[in-house]
């Protein structure tokens, strides 16, 4: 079951690459969310309200909900159109995500270790380098958050991979710094909105020597 | 004692957001600077001891603790003047303190912890009160700067956190899972090196965004450069130590395990590379705080390739921080006046600093001979210890080419000073220029002393700390 969750999450990204609207980039970050709830809940070998209480706010409550809601509040307050951009075509995106799968598979197979669950290795590479790949070639500041949280997701699944508990302390920490940290960019994407009234990147380029 | 430092300073800081209040808001940043000063000298008389399980006062956080509380009263003082004097509404005076007053406790507390995950935590928090300080000015450039600051502080923070999750399983094959810096010491033998190479890595990645090195440091620069003064020079200084604490940590681990010459060629590959960067863009750039926050790369360059020659370049690189630390700030400090001279921040615009405010212009003459670190500075001192370890070391093509640049560096540094304190500017309306009391640069005075103090004649106890901090690293 837990495999089959981590595919489907696999295939969420292969869908991003292709994906044209940013409205869908959206709903795959919410599904990767239920995923996510899913695949952990599957990983838990006992439960604890404290610990299900703490995924729940992780994974649904903060990766499924409130970031897609606040994402799509952005993208209406700044009017941000409704084509991605890219700097490459679709085709090429799909290829190269394909490739940054491929490869992580050959490499995990490379690694001789017992404490690694590979598949989730797997997953994780590819989504950390996929949302890398994203931030590269998408023109549009917005799809950068969404590149950044497609990197906090794929480190999500390697937190799993590696199956440490850190102390519950540590994990709320966490938790909230990341909460800020998309907090913030969404502040400062209004402020760009509202200033530079077109949020491309190609915008933020007058910090110069002289 | 540490419990209650870390909640009063969080209170202060929500209670100045949302104070709107004049008289208020001075007593809270001047309580703050109390509670701060108070802490560093509890911390000083407990030193060695662990508190709240994830804090400990061992000798490097001591000193870097008291480097940043030396540094806090004087921020604090010229950020008063910064703010009475640009007229600041009482909405971003309020952002402003609260900010500075999360960073520097939050960076307080990261010096401290002996866990990498609480480091990593209050890393990300340094990340976001500086994004406040940034944007302090609102305008279209701050904003760019702010941008491009989060943006790569946060990628590099989930580095540091892939890093860490790397490291957990490294530690796992000793069976073990307490990520504290003690534990793995103690599970040095242990740890599976392969798993122990990526998480060095990713560590030091993430990392190198506050220490300012390649391939993170560009976001630094924008940061310092659009920072009201007062906190760029935070930015520059007690920020920067903050990723040398992180990766210096986790390096005195790595040091111990059959990695440690692997780490070393990492450290003087990005080293080398971030003397180089900052050599080039020193020799075009054409704004003044840019040009100091280069140097301020070049200088953490020159620390790492410190810690990687080792022997005595440990010592000297601990020492060469500190005193890095109290030199970059004084001179951000007397650039706000300096600003406020000429009303730009060009080189072109500046000029004949001299016959306008000579009290100042001695502040960066004497700021200029301690960053280039010539005698009699005390820079000059840890410099030269740090290029004797590179002899000693056997790391002769790379002291030449080191040297080499750095000639260049001195070069670039002092036609832009030179031109800045005597060569008179064509059109300027000398009735505009104000009069800047000479008291405003006493702290300066102070701060570039200590510097030269400290690296000529440093006091027993003060060599004592470094060498203690050192002491785990092997020989």
């Amino acid at each position: 079951m837990t495999n089959v969750l981590l595919i489907i999450f696999i295939i969420s990204l292969l869908y991003v690459a292709i994906a044209n609207r940013i409205i869908t980039y959206v709903r795959v970050l919410a599904l990767q969310g239920c995923l996510l709830f899913g695949v952990t809940f599957l990983q838990l070998r006992e439960i604890q309200t404290w610990n299900l209480v703490l995924i729940l706010l992780e994974t649904i409550v903060f990766k499924a909900v409130a970031v897609p809601v606040f994402l799509g509040y952005l993208i209406k307050r700044n009017k941000i159109t409704r084509e991605t951009e890219p700097y490459l075509p679709h085709f090429i995106s799909l290829i190269i995500i394909t490739m940054i799968v491929v490869i992580t598979v050959l490499l995990a197979n490379s690694i001789q270790d017992t404490h690694l669950d590979k598949i989730f290795f797997i997953v994780s590479l590819s989504t950390l380098f996929t949302g890398l790949y994203f931030i590269a070639t998408r023109k549009k500041i917005i799809t950068h958050v969404m590149g950044y949280l497609m990197i906090e997701n794929g480190v999500f699944v390697l937190s799993l991979a590696v199956g440490n508990e850190m102390p519950n302390l540590v994990n709320l920490g966490i938790m909230l710094d990341v909460f800020a940290s998309v907090l913030i960019l969404g502040i400062f994407l209004n402020k760009i909105g509202d200033v530079f009234k077109d949020v491309d990147v190609d915008k933020l380029t007058n910090l110069k020597d002289y | 004692m540490t419990l209650i430092y870390l909640i009063c300073a969080f209170v202060i800081a929500g209670l100045l957001l949302i104070n709107r209040n004049t008289v208020l808001n001075y007593i809270m940043v001047i309580l703050f600077g109390i509670i701060q000063t108070g802490f560093t000298i509890y911390a000083g008389f407990h030193y060695k001891n662990t508190v709240l399980e994830y804090f400990s006062f061992d000798s490097l956080g001591l000193l870097l603790l008291v480097a940043l509380s030396i540094v806090t009263i004087p921020a604090l003082i010229h950020s008063y003047l910064y703010i009475k004097r640009h007229n600041e509404t009482p909405q971003s005076r309020a952002i402003y303190f609260s900010a500075i007053v999360i960073l520097l406790t939050s960076i307080s507390a990261a010096y401290l912890a002996n866990h990498i995950a609480v480091i990593w935590i209050f890393t990300e928090m340094t990340t976001l009160s500086a994004s406040m300080l940034i944007y302090h000015h609102r305008n279209k450039l701050a904003l760019e700067g702010t941008w491009k600051y989060v943006f790569i502080c946060a990628i590099s923070i989930t580095f540091v956190f892939i890093g860490i999750l790397f490291l957990s399983l490294s530690l796992q094959h000793a069976g073990s899972t307490d990520l504290s810096f003690s534990n793995l010491m103690a599970h040095k033998d242990q740890l599976n090196t392969f798993w122990l190479k990526l998480a060095f890595l990713f560590i030091f990645t993430g990392f190198t965004a506050k220490l300012g090195l390649v391939p993170m440091y560009t976001a630094g620069i924008d940061a310092k450069d659009k920072a009201p003064a007062p906190a760029g020079a935070l930015l520059a200084s007690v920020l920067m130590n903050l990723g040398f604490v992180g990766i210096f940590r986790f390096y005195a681990v790595i040091a111990h395990t059959s990695i440690f010459h692997w780490a070393n060629l990492i450290i003087f590959f990005a080293a080398f590379i971030s003397i180089f960067v900052a050599t080039v863009y020193m020799t075009k750039v054409m704004n003044i705080k840019r040009m100091l926050a280069y140097s301020g790369i070049e200088h953490m360059g020159i620390v790492m390739l410190g810690i990687a020659a080792g022997g005595i370049g440990y010592y000297a690189a601990i020492l060469h921080i500190i005193l890095h630390t109290f030199v970059k700030s004084g001179i951000f400090f007397q650039y706000n006046q300096l600003y406020r001279t000429f009303q730009s921040k060009s080189i072109q615009h500046v000029g004949n600093y001299f016959k306008y405010n000579p009290t100042g212009a001695i502040v960066l003459l004497i700021g200029f001979i301690s960053a280039t670190a010539m005698p009699p500075s005390g820079l000059f001192v840890s410099e030269f210890l740090i290029f004797k370890s590179l002899f000693d070391g056997n790391y002769i093509v790379l002291l030449v080419l080191v040297l080499l640049l750095l000639t260049i560096v001195i070069w670039a540094f002092g036609k832009n000073i030179l031109k800045i304190l005597f060569l008179p500017v064509p059109d300027i309306d000398e009735s505009k220029i104000p009069k800047i009391s000479p008291w405003e640069s006493l702290t300066q005075y102070v701060l570039m002393f200590t510097a030269i103090w400290l690296g000529l004649n440093p006091p027993a106890i003060f060599v004592q700390l470094i060498q203690d901090a050192v002491k785990i690293l092997p020989n």
